[in-house]
């Protein structure tokens, strides 16, 4: 089991962070255009899925898998989108995403009045305290299962 | 446990089948006066509520009906538009039913490429090599399974998150697209189905997926 990479956008799809642990390819197009295309790509599941769904929904749109990985999708009330990929052997984690945005970005960014919201984060302390989180989760190491 | 639609999509991402199995229907009727508590607005030619929950209605639900009579997109039946007819205090005490819209045809078409092209970004922004496109997505009230046969037809179903065997299911349709629409002399490839007996064999399989939790390997 392992962690692929994390992005996190803000509600008007400003790629605030983005952390890469095992990656192995690299999707051929800059990063910026990466990011564009990752948020257009969530942004446009959203609204696929709220007219597809045949009952209403509470949390929308949660995961999804492919062959090789998994994408997992958080997003809070304010419009702050967590996305994690990892593979598929790790079960839902909502509740992982939300401590990265209880735990770490209110605490480091949201109470950090140095902190421009709306921006590339650059605090050095978010960026270190994110890496650390997820190394330790259980299910990082790249061959643990 | 529950089915609740198939769709199948060609190669270039054109709907060439539909079928709604199962829909939940959440249909709320209640009677208002003047003003009304719920804030409504247009949206893709219908009425639905942008603002305010109460008694099971919902926000994104459309007006279905005024008074019992239904309404026909975004004008009541007599063709006036619903929003004016509302805000006229000597139409009340009103009866008005909200639901969730259904999809119409056109949307479904609609929804069916967008899933074609997610199904591409999918695999493009993949962090692994060699990776297919989107085959599950989970959302809190359904599952989307979709399975791209090698050929480039995908075969979409939405179930309940919890119904088992749809793999096998979406093999089992697979086969009977194979048997029923491709062999039939009458249907040309990439156009939509129209064949009944597929309709009939895809019936019959989802009924038995339905029923057995784990559905059988396929013969």
């Amino acid at each position: 089991m392992t962690v692929h990479n994390l992005y996190i956008f803000d509600r008007n799809g400003t790629c605030l962070h983005y952390g890469e642990w095992n990656r192995k390819k690299q999707a051929g197009i800059s990063k910026d255009e990466e990011f564009k295309l990752m948020y257009g790509m969530s942004f446009s599941i959203r609204s696929f899925v709220s007219k597809m769904s045949p009952l209403d929904m509470k949390d929308g749109f949660m995961t999804f898998q492919t062959s090789r990985y998994k994408l997992h999708y958080y997003e809070t009330p304010t419009g702050l989108k967590i996305i994690m990929n990892t593979d598929l052997g790790v079960p839902n984690s909502r509740d992982i995403l939300h401590q990265i945005y209880s735990t770490l970005y209110v605490e480091y960014i949201v109470k950090n009045p140095l902190c421009a919201l709306g921006d590339t984060l650059q605090s050095e302390l978010f960026n270190s305290r994110l890496d650390s989180f997820v190394r330790a989760l259980p299910f990082f190491s790249a061959r643990a299962a | 446990m529950a089915i609740f639609s198939v769709y199948v999509v060609n190669k270039a991402g054109g709907l060439i089948y539909q079928y709604d199995n199962h829909v939940p229907r959440t249909e709320v009727e209640k009677t208002f006066s003047f003003p009304l508590d719920l804030v409504l607005k247009i949206h893709d030619e219908k009425v639905v509520v942008s603002f305010g929950q109460r008694d099971g209605i919902r926000v994104g639900h459309a007006v279905l009906s005024i008074n019992g009579v239904d309404v026909n997109g975004k004008n009541t039946s007599e063709g006036k538009e619903i929003l004016e007819y509302l805000k006229d205090p000597a139409n009340y005490p009103v009866s008005i039913k909200f639901g969730r819209a259904r999809l119409s045809s056109n949307e479904k078409l609609m929804l069916a490429s967008m899933f074609h092209s997610l199904f591409a970004i999918g695999s493009q922004l993949s962090p692994e090599v060699g990776s297919s496109g989107i085959e599950m997505l989970e959302t809190d009230a359904f599952k989307l399974h979709c399975f791209q046969t090698l050929t480039g037809i995908k075969f979409i179903v939405l179930a309940d998150p919890r119904q088992t065997g749809i793999d096998a299911l979406l093999r089992k349709i697979y086969e009977i697209y194979s048997d029923f629409a491709l062999k039939n002399p009458f249907y040309s490839l990439e156009m939509p189905i129209r064949c009944e007996l597929f309709d009939q064999n895809l019936k019959g399989s989802l009924e038995v997926a339905e029923k057995a939790a784990t559905f059988g390997p396929v013969s």
